[in-house]
């Protein structure tokens, strides 16, 4: 008891003296990472603004902001937004159906991994952007074809995302399992389902990526509107400020999306959020 | 009773673990399973648990053969094997799914306030210290009420301190409901401090080569004279197990000869 008391300062105050910086930096870097891009931004609104160049090709700032607002005041903004978000969401969704269901068989039984995963591999090496004139053949120019890409792309990372985690859950956990007799769905839904779940939420957040990623090529191909289709015309009519535009808002609607799936992880994964804040420090 | 007959394993490499090990362990008994390594310690243990089955040999518990995972059988590992996604709460109550909510709860906070962690219900594992985690594991497996509880080299992992604290809490919540205990362990004395009984087993292959009774009243004093001598006892038929030649102990008496091994 009487050497309780100093151990338990000793332990206090390096702790302590730890935490300071890091409520520092905690501000401190945000402001240090936003230092560059802010300075480069306003130093070209400023040449441009002082006719040093006519920014025709690389647009300042304000300009592309214009073009949104403009963009947004017209509807144009909402109806282009509306129609890559209906095909991220509905190719997202197909591919996350497959690549579950395909990715859970694959971790489950080694037969259907010995039977489904060499083929799954095979198809995973083509360059999925390959794809593209088979679809357009099979599937016409419009939405199908587009919706398959992305599926297609979502498909793989969750797909191994799910099987690669369903095959890393900790054996000795499964024992556990064992010892209190839980067999087939209760081992699932009590054991592998919670093991497996971090590994899933990373892998949709990949698969959501590359959808983003595919959106954009199955519009460039051919479409009469959406956010791919700014870009194209953009480029056709020598409109950089709407390319840009266009750019800006896949970036914020890539973010939103992913954070929204983070945002409805958090509550299943608060058991291990002490461990991300570690690694994230 | 729990009977053992001729359990025996050999793995599909070959190797023979176990051979033919038979015991009798009457209800209530501790029994403490010490060798050397490689001895079908474990083996026999996860057998018996109905984990892994033994190639010939039966596990008979009250007339009922084992042959897989039963509920009135309960295991704890050398590690916790806590479920991470679990409050400390639910990792205890994980083995009461069947029972109604209250009932269960009731059952926890019981187990919680035994095992002195009332304050940790809600925590996450992680936040446990290596003993606390153990502590919990010992509760998830005993909330159940299970007849026979199998401790695989339970405390190894734990410093000296933390481990002496566990052996005694186990002993006391062992007097609750007098569970038969079978701990394998290769800690002399963690065997003589808990069991009534020692099996020594011998390796390649595994097989019995010992029965120690050890004719202690509890508590027992680990400083006691005759702490050590049967300490030494067993300390001997694990030598002679090992084929290892055993020095003439009467030549080492003297003063500090408690410690000579």
């Amino acid at each position: 008891m009487i050497s309780d008391a100093p151990v338990l300062q000793q332990s206090s105050e390096p702790a302590e003296s730890a935490a300071a910086p890091s409520r520092l930096s905690r501000y401190a870097r945000p402001v240090l990472g936003l230092l560059l891009p802010v300075t480069l931004a306003l130093g070209w609104e400023l040449v441009v603004w002082s006719g040093w160049s006519n920014g025709r090709l690389v647009p300042p700032p304000s300009r592309i902001f214009t073009t949104i607002t403009e963009l947004a005041r017209s509807g144009e903004l909402v109806r282009h937004v509306a129609a890559t978000l209906w095909r991220v969401s509905l190719g997202f969704a197909f591919g996350v159906i497959a690549g579950t269901l395909l990715g859970a068989i694959s971790g489950y039984w080694s037969l259907a991994r010995r039977l489904l995963d060499p083929t799954v591999q095979a198809l995973r090496a083509i360059p999925s952007l390959a794809w593209v004139p088979l679809f357009i053949l099979w599937l016409g120019i419009f939405e199908t074809s587009k919706i398959a890409l992305i599926a297609v792309g979502v498909f793989f990372p969750v797909y191994l995302g799910v099987m690669g985690a369903i095959l890393s859950v900790d054996r000795k956990i499964v024992e556990v399992g064992r010892t209190f007799r839980l067999s087939g769905f209760a081992m699932i839904r009590r054991i592998l389902l919670p093991a497996v779940l971090p590994a899933y939420v990373v892998s949709l957040r990949v698969g959501l990526g590359l959808g983003w990623m595919f959106v954009v090529a199955a519009e460039l191909i051919g479409a009469s509107e959406g956010l791919g289709y700014l870009l194209l015309d953009g480029q056709q009519l020598g409109k950089p400020a709407q390319i840009l535009a266009a750019i800006v808002i896949f970036a914020i609607l890539g973010k939103l999306t992913d954070w929204l799936i983070e945002v409805a992880a958090a509550p299943f994964l608060r058991w291990q959020d002490a461990f991300g804040r570690a690694k994230g420090a | 009773m729990l009977a053992l007959d001729r359990i025996s394993k050999t793995y599909p490499n070959g190797v023979e673990a176990l051979a033919r090990f038979s015991a009798e362990i009457r209800q209530g008994e501790i029994i403490a399973i010490i060798g050397g390594s490689g001895c079908g310690k474990s083996t026999l243990l996860r057998a018996i648990a109905g984990l892994d089955r033994a190639s010939s040999g039966t596990v008979t518990l009250d007339d009922e053969a084992i042959a897989s995972p039963h509920a009135k059988i309960g295991i704890i590992f050398q590690e916790p094997r806590l479920l991470p996604w679990l409050s400390v709460a639910d990792n205890i109550g994980f083995g009461l799914a069947d029972l109604p909510a209250t009932e269960r709860r009731a059952k926890v906070a019981r187990a919680l306030e035994r095992v002195g962690l009332a304050d940790k219900a809600q925590a996450w594992p992680r936040e446990l210290s290596g003993g606390q985690a153990q502590r919990v594991a010992i509760a998830r497996a005993l909330v159940p009420q299970p007849e026979v509880l199998l401790l695989d080299e339970p405390f190894s992992a734990l410093d000296a301190f933390t481990r002496r604290d566990l052996q005694d809490h186990l002993l006391d919540l062992w007097a609750d409901t007098r569970p038969t205990l079978i701990l394998v362990t290769h800690d002399v004395d963690e065997a003589v401090v808990l069991a009534d009984r020692v099996l020594v087993m011998r390796p390649r292959p595994g097989r019995l080569f010992d029965r120690i009774e050890i004719n202690l009243g509890r508590p027992r004093d680990r400083n006691s004279q005759l702490f050590e001598t049967f300490k030494r006892s067993v300390l001997t038929s694990l030598d002679r197990s090992l084929d290892r030649s055993v020095p003439d102990r009467d030549a080492t008496q003297g003063p500090g000869q408690a410690m000579w091994w």
